[in-house]
């Protein structure tokens, strides 16, 4: 009974329609943008996948994780692993193991932080987290605090014949789109599935949805470990791009800026996931490049201003920039509940 | 059948010393209302969730349907044939109330979170849980208000929906704890339409404060106090009952 107000789990046309448009630039990007943007966009796409998975925990279960980059950055060192140093390893083969890889630790953590709720499921992944970064921050067998170098780009070749290459930028650009289109699509369609079903049950009142025959502890199981999976493509698609992989990807503050996206979009849709990280990295980017005003440099203190831009779009838009466009089109607020 | 549908053999739950329900041990039936009557504090709350599953006993031993479910988990008895409505209303204030009442129904499909299968299918694809969830939301009474969110419903309405909820899972037993509390005359004359229509098929148990309601229906009468069965009879023997007119009834019902 504690959460009463309602997740937009229906998206109303407009967004829609925003979400159309949104796909039509990024499928036209790769002809107007420069190289530079193009990674950047890139980078936008990975984080809305980080997003999207973290939001099946916080907005559809109501499990908030402050420690989903754990999974994230698991699954770029998994990579960082299988990559030989001489010769570049099969997508086939990294991109599954790698995800594999997140989705275990997912399950082997899961399975001791969903028996807990609230603040102390909050802590008790953050604490998890905690201990997976430290494990490779120490370990110099692990690549210590400066990380690891993926030597290669993972080859995509079938059967002899090179499909694609993603070595070039803009054919990793495409397939990012479509993991990302093909994640939404999957969790979309989830949502409105008997499990996505209980899960949004289960946020709303666990207890209830026990008394009614519901194990839930299967259900919160996983689905922690499939937004562990899910996180853990996003971080393969990272260590990929990036050919570099180091303990801060798995660090908190990497946890929390992912909550604040899926805060800043509206939870519990993956629509607004996406918006989300979007925003959020633009913004980012924007108050990072902000001038110097004669003794301040108001640039070098970003994270201030990101956190005064999240405070007033909680004030302001508390259903997230989706809820705000979803008002504004409505003139005002849709059905309140 | 001549076997109870569920029994409670001296059921106890202690509270550290305070002994909520103490040996309490009682018969639900198909075809007949068991009410538990007594005053705010006695236990019945207690007994209800102890009967399904929300809380462990104690000691004592309960069985359902012929078997020991004694200590079983709450999700694990409704499966087993047991359905439960709460005091305080206790549904998903956001969804529809067709939402709620399909998300009932849903619980008696395969529990399979894990399966992949599970998360591609439509929540709504399923003939026997739309089955289940129409029959629940024709007998609740609220099929004009099925597209309303629960939270816009009246309270009246609300308590509806709960039986509604605890009826798509289809339940051999009924424990309805407050049916009528806070009902307006209609709608608890409704209400009370309903439980004698659906005693036919249930074994239930009413736990209630509304003596008319109570002697209207039940078939068998246990009155707690302090934890403690006091009398255990038909209506009519209860009503004429000293030791129950004093402890709680009151001297001007007799």
């Amino acid at each position: 009974m504690s959460q009463t107000k309602a997740n937009i789990e229906v998206l109303p046309r407009s967004v829609q329609l925003l979400l159309v448009l949104g796909l039509l630039a990024l499928a036209a990007f790769p002809y107007v943008g420069t190289d530079f943007y193009l990674q950047t966009v890139t980078r936008m796409m990975i984080l809305a996948i980080f997003a999207m998975s973290l939001d099946l925990l916080q907005g559809v279960t109501g499990l908030v994780s402050l420690g989903h980059a754990a999974y994230f950055g698991l699954a770029g060192y998994a990579l960082a692993f299988l990559m030989p140093q001489n010769e570049a390893a099969s997508l086939w083969l990294t991109l599954p193991l790698a995800v594999l890889a997140s989705a275990l630790a997912a399950l082997v953590i899961g399975f001791f932080v969903v028996r807990t709720h609230g603040i102390y499921f909050i802590m008790v992944t953050m604490a998890f987290a905690q201990m997976v970064f430290y494990l490779f921050f120490d370990n110099h067998a692990l690549g210590g605090s400066d990380g690891l170098y993926v030597n290669f780009k993972p080859s995509a070749t079938l059967l002899g014949v090179q499909l694609f290459d993603l070595d070039n930028k803009t054919t990793f650009y495409y397939f990012t789109l479509g993991a990302l289109l093909l994640v939404y699509g999957f969790l979309r369609r989830l949502l409105w599935s008997p499990f996505g079903r209980a899960l949004a049950g289960i946020r709303i009142n666990e207890h209830r949805m026990r008394a009614m025959g519901f194990a839930t502890f299967g259900y919160k199981l996983s689905a922690f470990t499939l937004a562990g999976a899910l996180a853990g493509l996003a971080g393969f698609l990272w260590g990929v791009q990036t050919g570099y992989i180091n303990p801060e990807l798995m660090g908190f503050h990497m946890s929390a800026h992912a909550v604040m996206m899926v805060i800043l979009g509206g939870m519990g849709n993956f629509a607004g996931a996406i918006v989300g990280a979007f925003t959020f990295e633009y913004v980012l980017e924007v108050f990072k490049d902000l001038p110097q005003i004669g003794s301040i440099n108001l640039g070098k203190h970003w994270q201030l201003w990101i956190g005064l831009f999240i405070v007033l779009v909680v004030l302001f838009a508390p259903r997230g920039l989706l809820g705000l466009t979803q008002r504004v089109v409505q003139g005002r607020g849709g059905p309140d509940v | 059948m001549f076997e109870a549908l569920l029994s409670a053999r001296q059921l106890t739950k202690r509270f550290g010393g305070l002994a909520a329900v103490n040996e309490v041990s009682l018969d639900l039936w198909r075809d007949r209302i068991h009410a538990v009557i007594g005053p705010n504090g006695a236990g019945k709350s207690t007994l209800t969730n102890l009967l399904s599953g929300d809380l462990p006993p104690s000691s004592g031993q309960l069985t359902l349907c012929g078997i020991d479910i004694t200590g079983w988990p709450a999700e694990q008895i409704s499966r087993q044939g047991l359905g439960r409505s709460y005091q305080k209303t206790n549904i998903f204030l956001p969804f529809t109330v067709a939402d709620n009442i399909q998300l009932a129904a849903l619980s008696r499909e395969a529990q399979q979170p894990w399966n992949p299968l599970r998360w591609l299918q439509q929540a709504t694809q399923s003939s026997a849980a739309n089955a289940r969830a129409s029959r629940a939301l024709e007998l609740s009474g609220l099929k004009d208000r099925r597209f309303l969110a629960a939270a816009a419903l009246s309270h009246g309405e609300q308590r509806q929906l709960e039986i509604a909820m605890t009826l798509a899972t289809e339940p051999e037993v009924l424990l309805l704890d407050e049916p009528l509390a806070g009902m307006g005359a209609a709608e608890a004359q409704r209400m009370i339409e309903l439980l004698l229509q659906l005693k036919q098929d249930h074994a239930m148990l009413l736990v209630e404060h509304d003596m008319d309601a109570v002697f209207a229906l039940a078939d068998h009468l246990t009155v707690m106090v302090n934890g403690q069965v006091i009398a255990s009879d038909t209506p009519a023997a209860i009503r004429a009952n000293p030791h129950v007119q004093s402890a709680y009834l009151g001297e001007e019902t007799a």
